[in-house]
C-alpha cells in the first residue's frame, strides 16, 4: 500500500494544528516573596558562595557551575544570622541570638550551637591558618573560639571594649586583629589579647554630628593596611602599623554597609545603601611609578535597596541585599569580553520548585517558608480565540491555607497527583495529611515512620500509593499508603560512601522506576518492585537542575546546570539516539546562553516527542520529531512562523517551540486535561512589596 | 593627569597686527633638549637656549633673499641646513657668523623642505614630489629630479621619522579636494600612496602630526569640524608595484572635538603620546566660543586633562619638543612644558588599546595583497575589454548588437568596477548617436545611466542627446542621477520642455506607449491628466515636464535662479500634485520618481517663501494663490477635526492596551 502524497500532507497539516494550540491557566496568585540577603561569603578554595537570608535560610551556591544554588537549608526561624564564615568546608554562622552555628551541609541542618555568652554576635572572622574563630559581640568582648575537628571550643576573650564590635578582620599573619566599632577602629594583639591601637572614625558632618558613626566593615591587609566602611558614607584607608588615617573616600550619603577584598588585595568593593557597589583598585597613578594607591575606579548600580552582602571572587563581584536579588556582576579586566562569562547574572528565584501541581486533580500546592496554601483551578467553558483569553466560568479558589507547626521553616511539600495526600517536612517534623471530598476535609496521618526524618525532597508516585522522601546519606525512604495506615516499605541506598543530599525525585508512570539525582552530580534509577539499584546514569559534570520519567517510553531526560539535555533509556540501560544526536550536534548557542536553569521537566501524554521544559523566562516544548535547530538558525523563531504562511511553518520550524509569553515563571505544568498551567511571579510584583528605598534626591523633587 | 605648567615667553612676534601668519617658518630641535633652532618666514634663523629663553646666534641672509625651507640642525655632523631662493641649499655651523660666507649650492628644481631628525641623514624633498638624501644631492647638485606628483597635485605638509631599521619621508597632498598621503621609504627606496578618506565636502585637514610606535605609523590629522583621526600604517607593509593605485587609508575617529559655532580656523592637534593630544585653536568646552585654548584631550577615555588660555590671536602652530609645546599667539612665542603621566587606570579598566598582535599584523599584509591582486585582475579584463574589438563593435554594429553587447557587458563583468568602462561605453555610444540620425539605443543608455557609475562630466553629450531625441525618461534620470549637472543644463533641459509641452500639449500620440515604461510617478501623472481633463481640471504642465521637474526642482530650489515662468509653473504643478494627494490620500503612491506628500508641502512652502512678493505681484498668479489659500484653509480645519478623532481612538487603544491580567485567566495560545 502506498500512501497518497496529498493526504499524509494533510495528515501533516492538522498535526501541526492540533499540536500547536494549548489551553493556558494563567497564574498569578502565588504570592512568593523572597527574603532579603544578609550575609554572604565566599570560597575560594571550593568556589562555592553561601548566603544568608533575613528569613534564616542558608542557601549554597557552586560558582564553578553556573551558579547552581546547589543546597538550601534552613535554620530555626527566629535565628537571624548576621554572618558568615567557611573554615575549609566546614560552615559557621553566627546572629543576634548570640549562638555560632556550625551546619551539617550533608544532611541540610545546623549540626550544632554553642552560646558566646556575650549577647548579640555582630561579626564572625577566622584566621587564614582555620584555627581560630574570633566573634564579635555586643557587650565589647572579642572572644575567640578554637576550631577541633568535630567542635568548637572557647578559647578567651580580647581586652574588653566599650561599646559593642560590629565588624572584624584577621590579619593574614594571625597575629593581629582588627575590629570595627562605635566611633573608632580597635587593632587587637591576637597573642596577648592587648588593644594596641585606636583609630578614631570621623562621624558625618551636619546634623549626624551627634549620632555615633558605626565601623559596618573593615578589611585587613598585609600590607597593615586597613580598609573601613562605615555609617558616615566614608571609606577609609588606615595605615595599621602607625594607626595614622590615609585617606577618605566619601563615597555616599549614607552607610556604606560591606567590603569585600580581592584575594590578591589589588581590588575592593563597597556596597552602600543606595544600592551602588563602589569599586577601588591598588594601582599607581601612573604606569612607571611603583607607588600604588587605592583608586575608586568603578560604580555599579545594580540593586535598588541597600546592598548588605558582598563577595570579591576572582573575576566578578556578587552583591545581595534588601532587594533580595543576587548579582554576580564580572569585571570586564578579568574576563574576556563579550563570553558567557562576561555577562552579568540575577538571581531572583530558587534553583527549584516551590509550586507542586497535582495533574489529574487540577490542584497547585505553594510553599511558603511558614505555610502551604492549596488552590483548585478555574474552570471555562467554550473557545475562544487564538491569543485571547477565555471566560472564566469558576474562578480559582483557595482550599487550604496551612500554617506549619513550631518554629521552623517548611522545607519540602508535596501534593500527590490524585490531590488525596499532602505531606511537608520542616528540619525537626515530619506531617502527612489526608484530604477528602474535593479537599474540603482535612485529616493528619499520625504514627509516621521515624526514618522519613530529615525529608530535603518528597515525592508521590502517580498512582498516590508511596510516598518517597530523600533523607540523610543519599538515602531514600519509600512509604505506603493507604486509607488506614502509612507503612515503612524500604529505604533506597546508592552505595556506600555517597553523602550528598538527594534534591531531586522522580518516580515513572507506571511506578517501576524512581529516579535521584543529588548534589555531586549522580545520578541513581531505582527498581521499584525489587527496592534495589537499577542502574546508575553516567556521571556528568554538572548538577542536574530538573528530571523526569517519560511515561511511556521509560527514558529518563536529565537537564543540567549547564543547560545540556540528556536522554537516558532505562530499559537499555544507554543514552538515546536522540540524546546522542543532541550531544554531537551540540546545542544552540542561544540555548547555552540562557542564564537561568531549567527547574522542571514534564511530558505531553498526547504526543510522546514531547518534552515540555521552563526556565524563568521561558517555556519550551521540545519535539524531537522535528530536526534540531542549527547554529545559523534563529533559536527564538515563534514570532517569525507566526506570520508566515502555514505550508512555509514546516520547513522553517525546528524542535524547539519556546515560549516567552509569560515570563518570571515559577512552574509550568500539564495537566491530564491537556491544559497547561503558568505560575507566574512577576519581578515586579516583588518590587513593589519591598519597603521604600533610601530617599535619593532627585532633580526638581 | 595630564598638566600644562606655566609657561614662558621666547620671543616676541613681529608687530604685524592682520597677518594671518605668525612670522614663523618652522621650530627644530637642537643639539639637546634645551636648544632649538627657529626660522623666520623672511630672512633669519636664530638659535635660542630655551631655559634662559635667549638667543645664542642668529644668522640672516642677505637683503633680497627669503628662506623657504625651515632650517634644520644635523647633529652628525653639527651644521645646520637651510633652503633660501626655494633652490639654494645653504649649510654652515654654529662659529660661522655671516651666512652668506657659508657653503651654498643650487640644485635644479624648487625644494619643499629640508628634513633632519636625530639618528637619519638630513633628507630634501622637492616641490614635486621628490627625495634625496642631501649628501647624495650635494654630490652632484644640478642633477635632475624627476617630478612624482602630478601638475595639479601640491604638498601640504611633511615630516620625517626614523625606525630602528629604516628612514622614512612622509608628506600630504591635495589634488583637488582630495588628500593623500605618501610614504617614501629610503634606502631603498620606495613609494607608497595613501588616499584619506573624504571628510564632509569641502573639508580639508588643518594640521597632520605623525608618531612611530610598535613598528607602526601613526597619523593623526584634525578636520576644522573638530574630529581628529588616526590612520595606521605598518612599516613593514608590502612594497606596492610602480604605478599602483593609491590604497585606501582606513582610519578611526579619535576624537570629536567640540568647535563651537561655525568651523575652526587654524588650529593645530599633536600627538603628545599614545593616550594624549595637544591640541590648539579649539574652544575649551566649558569657556565659551573663544578658540584661544592650549587643551590636552585624553583619547582613551575623550576627557579634557588640561587647558590654558592662550592671549592673542592663534596661528594655529604648534610644535612639541622634550615635553615642551611651541607655540605663537598673539605678539609672544611662548614655551610651555607639559606633563603627560601614563595613567595605569586605561589598562586597570581594560580601556587601553591594544596593540597589533603579529598575527593581526599578517592578516592585515594579506588583506592588502589580495586587494592589490584583485584590483591588477580587473585592470586587465577591463583593458582587454576596451581594447579595439569592443569598441569598433560599438562605433560600427547595428542597434540590436550594441543593445545585446551592452545588456553582456553589464551581467558579465564584476560589477565593483564598471565605472571607466561604462563612462567610456556611454560617451562612445552618445557621439555616434548624435552624429548618425539614425542610431540611438534608448534601453542600453536607460541601463547605463542605471548602474550609477555616470556623472554629467563623464559624458556631458548625454544630456544633450536625451533632448535632441526628446527622450524625457533618459533625460529625467540624468537628472536625477546625475550629482554634477550645471545649472545652466538643467534650466536649457527645462526651457526646451517648455517649449515643447507647449506646442505639443498632450495629443503626443507615440509617447503614450513609452508611459508604461515609465515610472511611477509620470504614469499616475499620465493617468490623472486624463481622468482631470474631464472634471475640467488639469494637469498645468505636461506629461514630460511633470516628469522633468521632480528631479529638477530640489536642485532648482536650492538655488534661487528660476525664472518667472518656471516658478508659476511649478508652483502651479505642485498645487495639482496636493490635490491629487489630497483626493485619494489613502492611495500609496510610492516610488522613486515621484514625489512624496511631504515633499511637496515642503517646497512649496520653499517656493513661497523665496517669491512671495514676486508671486503676488503678478496678476495671473494671484487666482492661483487665493484658490491654494482655500484650499489649505479647508485642509487645517479638515486636519484639526482628524487630530481630535484621532485622539479620542488613541484613548481606547490605550485602555485596550491596559488589559490588566489580573490574578488568574485562561487564555489560549498557539505554538508553531
Amino acid at each position: 500500500q502506498v500512501k497518497h502524497p496529498v493526504i499524509s500532507l494533510r495528515f501533516v497539516f492538522i498535526f501541526i494544528v492540533q499540536m500547536g494550540e494549548f489551553k493556558v491557566h494563567r497564574v498569578r496568585f502565588f504570592d512568593y516573596m523572597p527574603s532579603a540577603i544578609r550575609a554572604m561569603v565566599f570560597s575560594t578554595r571550593t568556589e562555592r558562595l553561601a548566603l544568608a537570608r533575613a528569613d534564616g535560610a542558608l542557601e549554597i551556591f557552586n560558582f564553578s557551575d553556573n551558579y547552581f544554588q546547589e543546597k538550601v537549608m534552613y535554620g530555626p526561624r527566629r535565628v537571624a544570622v548576621e554572618a558568615l564564615c567557611w573554615v575549609g568546608p566546614r560552615l559557621f554562622s553566627a546572629g543576634l541570638n548570640g549562638e555560632i552555628t556550625e551546619y551539617d551541609l550533608e544532611n541540610l541542618r545546623p549540626r550544632y550551637t554553642v552560646e558566646a555568652y556575650g549577647g548579640p554576635i555582630w561579626t564572625i572572622s577566622v584566621n587564614s591558618q582555620g584555627t581560630l574563630l574570633a566573634v564579635g559581640c555586643e557587650d565589647g568582648t572579642v572572644k575567640m573560639f578554637e576550631v577541633l575537628k568535630e567542635r568548637i571550643q572557647f578559647q578567651r576573650n580580647l581586652d574588653r571594649q566599650k561599646g559593642r564590635i560590629i565588624s572584624l578582620s584577621w590579619h593574614p599573619s594571625g597575629t593581629l586583629i582588627a575590629a570595627g566599632m562605635m566611633d573608632m577602629i580597635r587593632i587587637f594583639d591576637a597573642e596577648t589579647g592587648r588593644a594596641t591601637h585606636r583609630l578614631l572614625v570621623d562621624r558625618g558632618a551636619g546634623a549626624s554630628k551627634s549620632k555615633e558613626v558605626v565601623v559596618w566593615s573593615i578589611a585587613f591587609l598585609s600590607d597593615h593596611t586597613i580598609i573601613s566602611s562605615d555609617s558616615a558614607g566614608k571609606v577609609q584607608i588606615w595605615d595599621g602599623l602607625n594607626g595614622t588615617l590615609i585617606r577618605t573616600h566619601l563615597i555616599t550619603k549614607w552607610d556604606v554597609l560591606a567590603l569585600s577584598v580581592s584575594q590578591d588585595e589589588s581590588s575592593l568593593v563597597a556596597g552602600t545603601s543606595e544600592g551602588t557597589v563602589v569599586q577601588f583598585q591598588f594601582i599607581s597613578s601612573t604606569v612607571d611609578r611603583l607607588d600604588k594607591d587605592w583608586v575608586r575606579t568603578r560604580t555599579f548600580k545594580n540593586h535598588s535597596h541597600d546592598v548588605r552582602a558582598l563577595a570579591h571572587t576572582e573575576t566578578a563581584v556578587v552583591s545581595g541585599g534588601m532587594d533580595t536579588q543576587l548579582v554576580v556582576r564580572p569585571l570586564l579586566d578579568k574576563v574576556e569580553k563579550n563570553t558567557r562569562e562576561s555577562a552579568m547574572r540575577k538571581v531572583s528565584f530558587p534553583h527549584r520548585s516551590l509550586v507542586c501541581c497535582a495533574k489529574k486533580a487540577g490542584l497547585l500546592l505553594f510553599q511558603f517558608p511558614d505555610h502551604l496554601e492549596l488552590w483548585r483551578l478555574g474552570e471555562s467553558d467554550g473557545y475562544g480565540k487564538l491569543g485571547g483569553s477565555l471566560p472564566v466560568k469558576r474562578g480559582p479558589e483557595k482550599l487550604i491555607q496551612l500554617k506549619r507547626k513550631g518554629e521552623d521553616h517548611i522545607c519540602c511539600s508535596a501534593l500527590s497527583p490524585c490531590g488525596g495526600w499532602l505531606a511537608y517536612s520542616t528540619v525537626t517534623s515530619f506531617r502527612l495529611y489526608r484530604l477528602q471530598n474535593g479537599s474540603i476535609s482535612i485529616c493528619k496521618v499520625s504514627k509516621l515512620p521515624k526514618d522519613l526524618l530529615p525529608a530535603h525532597q518528597l515525592c508521590f508516585s502517580t498512582n498516590s500509593s508511596k510516598l518517597f522522601a530523600s533523607s540523610s546519606n543519599s538515602s531514600v525512604v519509600v512509604v505506603a499508603l493507604n486509607e488506614l495506615e502509612c507503612k515503612y516499605l524500604g529505604t533506597l541506598k546508592a552505595k556506600y560512601g555517597c553523602r550528598q543530599p538527594v534534591h531531586q525525585l522522580s518516580a515513572s508512570d507506571n511506578g517501576k522506576w524512581l529516579a535521584t539525582a543529588n548534589t555531586d552530580c549522580e545520578v541513581h534509577v531505582y527498581n521499584l518492585d525489587k527496592l534495589k539499584l537499577h542502574c546508575t546514569v553516567p556521571v556528568y559534570g554538572s548538577c542536574p537542575t530538573a528530571m523526569a520519567i517519560h511515561p511511556t517510553t521509560s527514558n529518563l531526560v536529565v537537564v543540567h546546570a549547564d543547560q545540556q539535555i540528556f536522554e537516558y533509556s532505562l530499559v537499555k540501560k544507554e543514552y538515546t539516539e536522540w540524546s546522542r544526536r543532541l550531544q554531537k550536534q551540540g546545542l544552540h548557542s542561544m540555548w547555552l546562553e540562557r542564564d537561568t536553569p531549567i527547574t522542571h521537566v514534564t511530558f505531553n501524554p498526547k504526543n510522546p516527542a514531547h518534552i515540555i521544559v521552563h526556565d524563568m523566562f521561558m517555556f519550551c516544548i521540545i519535539d524531537k520529531s522535528l530536526p534540531l535547530p542549527e547554529a545559523k538558525n534563529v533559536l527564538y523563531n515563534q514570532m517569525a512562523l507566526r506570520s508566515l504562511p502555514e505550508p512555509d511553518r514546516v520547513l522553517h520550524s525546528h524542535g524547539f517551540k519556546i515560549c516567552k509569553d509569560f515570563q518570571h515563571l515559577l512552574c509550568v505544568s500539564l495537566l491530564e486535561d491537556h491544559s497547561l498551567v503558568v505560575v507566574e511571579r512577576p519581578l515586579l510584583d516583588i518590587v513593589s512589596q519591598l519597603p521604600a528605598p533610601v530617599r535619593q534626591k532627585k532633580f526638581a523633587t | 593627569m595630564a598638566a600644562l605648567y606655566a609657561g614662558y615667553t621666547l620671543r616676541g612676534l613681529a608687530p604685524a597686527q592682520n597677518r594671518p601668519n605668525s612670522g614663523i617658518q618652522g621650530v627644530e630641535a637642537e643639539r639637546d633638549s634645551d636648544h632649538v633652532v627657529v626660522t623666520d618666514s623672511t630672512r633669519c634663523v636664530t638659535l635660542y637656549k630655551v631655559s634662559d629663553q635667549k638667543p645664542l646666534s642668529c644668522w640672516t641672509v642677505k637683503q633680497g633673499h627669503t628662506l623657504t625651507g625651515a632650517a634644520v640642525y644635523n647633529a652628525r655632523t653639527q651644521e645646520y641646513v637651510a633652503v633660501s631662493d626655494r633652490k639654494v641649499i645653504r649649510i654652515w655651523k654654529e662659529d660661522d657668523i655671516i651666512l652668506d660666507k657659508a657653503f651654498k649650492a643650487t640644485v635644479s628644481s624648487d625644494v619643499w623642505r629640508v628634513h633632519c631628525v636625530a639618528g637619519g641623514d638630513p633628507v630634501v624633498l622637492f616641490h614635486r614630489g621628490a627625495v634625496r638624501l642631501l649628501d647624495s644631492l650635494l654630490s652632484a647638485p644640478q642633477q635632475p629630479i624627476e617630478e612624482v606628483l602630478s601638475p595639479e597635485e601640491a604638498i601640504s605638509w611633511s615630516t620625517n621619522i626614523v625606525t630602528e631599521s629604516q628612514q622614512f619621508v612622509i608628506f600630504t597632498t591635495e589634488q583637488k579636494g582630495d588628500h593623500f598621503l605618501y610614504l617614501q621609504r629610503l634606502n631603498p627606496n620606495s613609494l607608497q600612496r595613501y588616499h584619506l578618506e573624504r571628510e564632509e565636502p569641502g573639508l580639508s585637514p588643518l594640521s597632520f602630526s605623525v608618531s612611530y610606535r610598535d613598528k607602526h605609523i601613526r597619523l593623526l590629522y584634525l578636520y576644522p569640524n573638530g574630529h581628529v583621526y588616526e590612520s595606521v600604517v605598518s612599516v613593514r607593509a608590502p612594497v606596492p608595484e610602480e604605478g599602483a593605485q593609491a590604497l585606501p587609508l582606513p582610519r578611526s575617529l579619535l576624537l570629536s572635538l567640540p568647535v563651537g559655532e561655525g568651523l575652526l580656523q587654524a588650529a593645530s592637534a599633536q600627538e603628545l603620546d599614545e593616550a594624549h593630544v595637544a591640541v590648539v585653536g579649539v574652544p575649551h568646552p566649558s569657556a565659551g566660543s573663544g578658540k584661544d585654548f592650549l587643551c590636552i584631550w585624553n583619547t582613551n577615555f575623550q576627557t579634557l586633562q588640561a587647558g590654558k588660555e592662550m592671549a592673542g590671536k592663534i596661528y594655529g602652530q604648534l610644535w612639541s619638543f622634550w615635553n615642551k609645546l611651541f607655540i605663537p599667539h598673539g605678539k609672544t612665542f611662548s614655551v610651555i612644558p607639559y606633563d603627560c603621566p601614563k595613567s595605569s587606570l586605561a589598562s586597570a579598566l581594560g580601556k587601553q588599546r591594544q596593540s597589533l598582535t603579529n598575527d593581526q599584523v599578517l592578516e592585515l599584509i594579506k588583506v592588502r595583497i589580495q586587494f592589490i591582486l584583485g584590483s591588477l585582475a580587473k585592470h586587465f579584463i577591463i583593458k582587454m575589454l576596451n581594447k579595439s574589438v569592443f569598441n569598433l563593435l560599438m562605433q560600427t554594429a547595428p542597434v540590436e548588437e550594441v543593445q545585446r553587447e551592452v545588456q553582456l557587458l553589464l551581467s558579465r563583468t564584476d560589477t565593483q568596477d564598471l565605472q571607466t568602462s561604462v563612462g567610456q561605453l556611454a560617451s562612445t555610444l552618445a557621439s555616434r548617436s548624435l552624429n548618425d540620425p539614425a542610431f540611438y539605443t534608448p534601453s542600453s543608455l536607460v541601463q547605463l545611466v542605471h548602474t550609477r557609475y555616470l556623472c554629467h562630466s563623464v559624458c556631458p553629450d548625454l544630456v544633450l542627446l536625451a533632448l535632441e531625441r526628446k527622450d524625457y525618461f533618459l533625460c529625467q534620470l540624468c537628472l536625477q542621477f546625475f550629482p554634477d549637472i550645471p545649472e545652466v543644463v538643467t534650466c536649457a533641459s527645462l526651457i526646451a520642455q517648455e517649449h515643447e509641452a507647449g506646442l505639443n500639449g498632450f495629443s503626443l500620440a507615440d509617447e503614450e506607449d513609452r508611459s508604461d515604461n515609465l515610472a511611477e510617478g509620470g504614469a499616475t501623472a499620465q493617468r490623472d491628466n486624463e481622468k482631470a481633463s474631464a472634471a475640467e481640471q488639469m494637469c498645468p504642465v505636461g506629461l514630460h515636464k511633470a516628469v522633468l521637474l521632480y528631479p529638477a526642482s530640489a536642485r532648482l530650489l536650492r538655488s534661487n535662479i528660476c525664472t518667472m515662468l518656471s516658478n508659476v509653473l511649478f508652483l502651479q504643478y505642485l498645487q495639482f500634485v496636493y490635490l491629487k494627494f489630497s483626493h485619494d490620500a489613502c492611495k500609496p503612491t510610492q516610488g522613486l520618481r515621484s514625489p512624496s506628500l511631504t515633499q511637496v508641502m515642503d517646497w512649496m512652502g520653499l517656493l513661497l517663501d523665496a517669491h512671495f512678493t514676486v508671486l503676488v505681484m503678478t496678476p495671473d498668479v494671484k487666482d492661483l494663490l487665493l484658490n491654494l489659500h482655500r484650499f489649505v484653509k479647508s485642509q487645517v480645519r479638515f486636519v484639526s477635526e482628524l487630530g481630535k478623532i484621532e485622539g479620542s481612538l488613541q484613548e481606547l487603544d490605550k485602555m485596550a492596551l491596559k488589559r490588566d491580567v489580573g490574578q488568574y485567566s485562561i487564555e489560549i495560545i498557539e505554538l508553531f
